[in-house]
């Protein structure tokens, strides 16, 4: 793994104690790292273990609150992403800062557009932009196209390139490969490498633990916020580090089934069902039963709840309701048939922010059963009390409430419609741990009255505890699926792709 | 190689400037069988007179109005800048033509200082261009309704040649116009600020993070919106001889020229546009006006037809720029190229990749895009975004 160019003894990058909370709730507790130049340092961790956060103060996005961060020998404080840059720390994130109606090049030299004579040079921008992509040894984007046409991967390159521009000695990326197809992501790799005999640190944060081993010198292992290993790659193989990553029990606060919860007839069926983001879909709901989704960001989990809710409906396949065959092509068509997504981003598309509490409790109610507005009315501060929001009355604009109240809402929402098939995306993303616990009560009382259940969580300690069955999604596919009571290493392997290895056999 | 070319090409679409000027073209076959039928020329001098006669004053405010919708603002206040230029420049003339260095100075200048007053009120006061220059504008109109009953002023002889004359059938106001769109778009192009104009409509928060002081571009594009309404102003003074409190409203200029840079292919929201395609923009409502004139359209059949134009233009656009999600499958279920675009051509995958592979790899993949062929073509058709 450590073949190429001699280490040079001097770490290029070292933070030391690094400490960050927000509202009081510690996400990073007293972090370390060391980069070595051209060295490819992985971080790796479980949803919310805080490497995110530990990227961006290193990036200049969020202020730490303790501990002190050297860049080649000089203690460093950023401010502003740029003076990260600036300084040669450059950052590659997720979701890219790139304007997608301008020109690569135009993109890369974007607040330092080289200047002839006091005039802008598109010409020297788009050479200098050759340069950079020459340098990466890509030969197949033209600087003058628009960053809006190009793939995932050529705009990731774009970041890259512009990284380069301000000649980074560090560059750090954030989940590089998550949104890439295989044949992409060994052009990454060829990149890295070409960075790498630069002499550039590379930090490298990713799920896929294949990855990690392939290309990273060393690893560091970070856990709810703190530190748990640090060291060569070489002295951990892959169900050490598995074992690292996750090595807690599963929290005790998922409560268990209502008594008197019957796993019964069957609900919902998908047979074979695709479209353009997920494909071979075969999917049994039963009532009474909660399903768990399992699988990496991108992996098409919210592509599958959004085919059975007609979002972005199945074009082949079939689904069964209760029995009888049904084609849900809108959402409109997915409510009537008694079809509730909870969906991911509530505030985005879950609520209406500026209407009352009363308001967003009644908008499918009112949008798909206007005759039965009236007696739901009358049952909305039942169901709004039941859920324990606390509001200060049904007349309170929703953005005015908490996170967790805000998903109650959006659940009250749902329940007005009485639905037969909950799909629940992230349905406790950012909400408190008692709002959890009540989104989880809910679940089992759901399933308690014969509904059935399935639910998305990038949690692997929530789809373990609540979960009857797990099925794991990979590149649009289910891959796997696994019983209650399977432990986190064996849902991980199966969605960071051990086991899809084998289904993807086929793909070019 | 090959496939290096075809992906070069694929990475483009028509450019909305080009579509412009198609329709333009369109617009003028039409418009000259038209006007033909009725035993007119469309294409006579004092026909093509009249049509860039007609895009001179719009060109103007359309160029200005350009600059602020790019960076994510709009300005309704142009009309009254246009009055209020034209009544300062001919009150200070006062029909002597020493004086035309002066009025015209004070008229750019005092349009400068509104502009400069929009700015501040967008990006420091958070106020949206929209309320903001719908304020401004009230408040320019309830001085010229307090102060001006009517007509004001008067324009020297000098400087009503600006308007009256022309270098063959082609006006002199259209040059100045057309030189001021040429600055206009070397400035976009060609200064670092100009760049940063696309930058901040097209994502305040991207432009942010690249170090961009966001305020800036977008008040500067304030400023020149309004000095460019005053040189539409000051060309309407030089045609009516006198200053006037109701010019610019007369020609409803705020939504006309908004309309035209939409016409034009400037994304409303910001970000993406250009000066020539605003020019163009300017051009297809210029014609329209002169084709229905000659034909003696019944004026409110006019505005019927201009609010097709806009609707079906904005349409045929909006069409053009959904961007979907990247398909993963195609049709039957196969997994689609991910270069996307490639097409039938599509080779074997990334070149760099290819690379990195053994040589035995070679011969598989190669297959493997062969085999894949025909469902690839049919990926095309679904799974890519348009």
């Amino acid at each position: 793994m450590s073949e190429q160019t001699p280490m040079a003894p001097v770490p290029i990058l070292t933070a030391t104690g690094l400490s960050k909370s927000f509202f009081g709730v510690t996400v990073l507790h007293d972090v370390g790292i060391e980069l070595m130049p051209g060295q490819v340092h992985g971080l790796v961790g479980e949803n919310g273990a805080g490497k995110s956060t530990f990227m961006k103060i290193l990036a200049g996005v969020y202020e730490r609150d303790a501990g002190v961060v050297t860049l080649g020998g000089e203690p460093v404080v950023f401010g502003h992403p740029v003076q990260a840059m600036k300084a040669g720390l450059a950052t590659v994130f997720q979701e890219f800062n790139l304007l997608p109606d301008r020109s690569v090049a135009q993109n890369v030299y974007l607040g330092r557009e080289p200047r002839r004579a006091g005039f802008v040079s598109q010409r020297a921008m788009v050479r200098q932009t050759q340069a950079l992509l020459d340098e990466l040894g890509i030969d197949f984007i033209d600087p003058t196209a628009r960053v809006g046409s190009l793939t995932v991967a050529e705009q990731q390159i774009v970041e890259i390139a512009k990284a380069l521009s301000y000649d980074a000695r560090v560059i750090s990326m954030d989940e590089p490969t998550a949104a890439l197809a295989d044949h992409e992501v060994a052009l990454l790799y060829g990149i890295i490498r070409r960075l790498q005999a630069r002499g550039v640190a590379i930090l490298y944060v990713s799920h896929r633990l294949k990855e990690i081993f392939e290309l990273c010198d060393s690893i560091t292992v970070l856990k709810d916020g703190a530190l748990v290993s640090s060291g060569p790659a070489a002295e951990l193989d892959t169900n050490e580090l598995v074992r690292r990553m996750v090595g807690r029990s599963i929290e005790t606060f998922f409560p268990g089934p209502v008594g008197g919860t019957t796993v019964g007839e069957l609900r919902l069926a998908v047979s074979d069902g695709g479209n353009a983001f997920v494909d071979g879909i075969d999917l049994e709901l039963r009532a009474g039963e909660i399903v768990g989704v399992s699988g990496l960001q991108g992996s098409g989990r919210t592509e599958l709840v959004e085919a059975i809710f007609g979002a972005a409906p199945f074009n082949r396949g079939t689904i069964t309701l209760d029995g009888s065959p049904v084609r849900i092509g809108s959402p409109r068509a997915a409510v009537k048939h008694g079809v509730a997504l909870i969906t991911e981003d509530r505030k985005a598309q879950g609520l209406a922010l500026g209407q009352s509490v009363l308001d967003n409790a009644l908008l499918v109610i009112r949008g798909v059963f206007a005759r039965r507005t009236a007696a739901v009315r009358k049952e909305i501060p039942g169901v709004l009390s039941s859920l324990e929001i606390s509001s200060q009355g049904l007349g309170q604009e929703v953005q005015f409430l908490s996170g967790g109240n805000q998903q109650k809402v959006v659940l009250a929402k749902w329940l007005a419609t009485k639905p037969r098939v909950v799909l629940l995306d992230e349905p406790t993303r950012g909400i408190d741990v008692g709002a959890k616990i009540a989104v989880y009560q809910l679940m089992r009382q759901l399933a308690r009255e014969g509904v059935a259940i399935l639910m998305i969580s990038s949690e692997l300690p929530e789809v373990i505890g609540m979960s009857d069955r797990i099925l794991v999604m990979h590149d649009g596919r289910i891959v796997a699926e696994l019983p209650a009571g399977s432990t986190e290493e064996q849902v991980l392997s199966a969605a960071t792709g051990a086991a899809a290895s084998a289904h993807e056999g086929t793909r070019a | 190689m090959n496939a290096v070319s075809a992906r070069r090409r694929s990475g483009r679409r028509l450019d909305s400037t080009v579509i412009v000027y198609l329709a333009l073209i369109g617009v003028i076959v039409i418009g000259a069988i038209l006007v033909a039928t009725v035993g007119r020329s469309f294409f006579s001098a004092g026909n093509i007179r009249d049509i860039l006669t007609g895009m001179s004053v719009l060109g103007f405010v359309a160029i200005g109005q350009t600059l602020v919708i790019l960076c994510g603002s709009l300005d309704l206040s142009v009309p009254y800048v246009i009055s209020l230029s034209s009544l300062l420049a001919a009150d200070i003339m006062k029909g002597n033509p020493a004086n035309i260095a002066a009025a015209v100075a004070v008229a750019l200048g005092v349009a400068a200082l509104i502009g400069l007053a929009n700015g501040l009120i967008v990006t420091k006061l958070k106020v949206h261009g929209f309320i903001a220059t719908l304020g401004m504008g009230l408040i320019i109109k309830g001085y010229l309704d307090t102060n001006y009953k009517g007509t004001s002023g008067s324009v020297p002889w000098e400087f009503q040649l600006i308007g009256a004359t022309g270098i063959g059938p082609v006006p002199v106001s259209t040059v100045i116009m057309l030189a001021v769109a040429l600055l206009a778009a070397l400035f976009l192009n060609r200064t670092r600020v100009g760049n940063h104009i696309y930058a901040v409509g097209g994502n305040e928060q991207v432009a942010r993070l690249s170090g961009i002081r966001t305020a800036n571009p977008v008040i500067l594009a304030h400023v020149l919106c309004s000095v460019a309404a005053a040189m539409a102003g000051l060309l309407l003074a030089s045609r009516l001889g006198v200053g006037s409190p109701t010019v610019g409203t007369q020609g409803g200029y705020d939504l006309l020229s908004i309309a035209a840079v939409v016409l034009g292919g400037t994304l409303l929201a910001g970000g993406r546009g250009s000066i020539w395609g605003t020019i163009g923009g300017v051009a297809i409502f210029a014609v329209l006006d002169n084709v229905m004139s000659v034909l003696q359209v019944n004026p409110f059949m006019k505005d019927v037809v201009r609010g097709i134009v806009i609707v079906a233009a904005v349409a045929v656009y909006t069409g053009r720029q959904v961007e979907r999600r990247r398909a993963r499958f195609g049709p039957g279920g196969s997994a689609t190229e991910r270069e996307g675009d490639a097409g039938p051509d599509a080779q074997a995958p990334a070149p760099a990749s290819a690379s990195t592979q053994p040589d035995s790899a070679q011969p598989e993949s190669t297959q493997q895009s062969a085999a894949q062929h025909n469902s690839a073509q049919l990926d095309t058709n679904v799974g890519d975004r348009s």
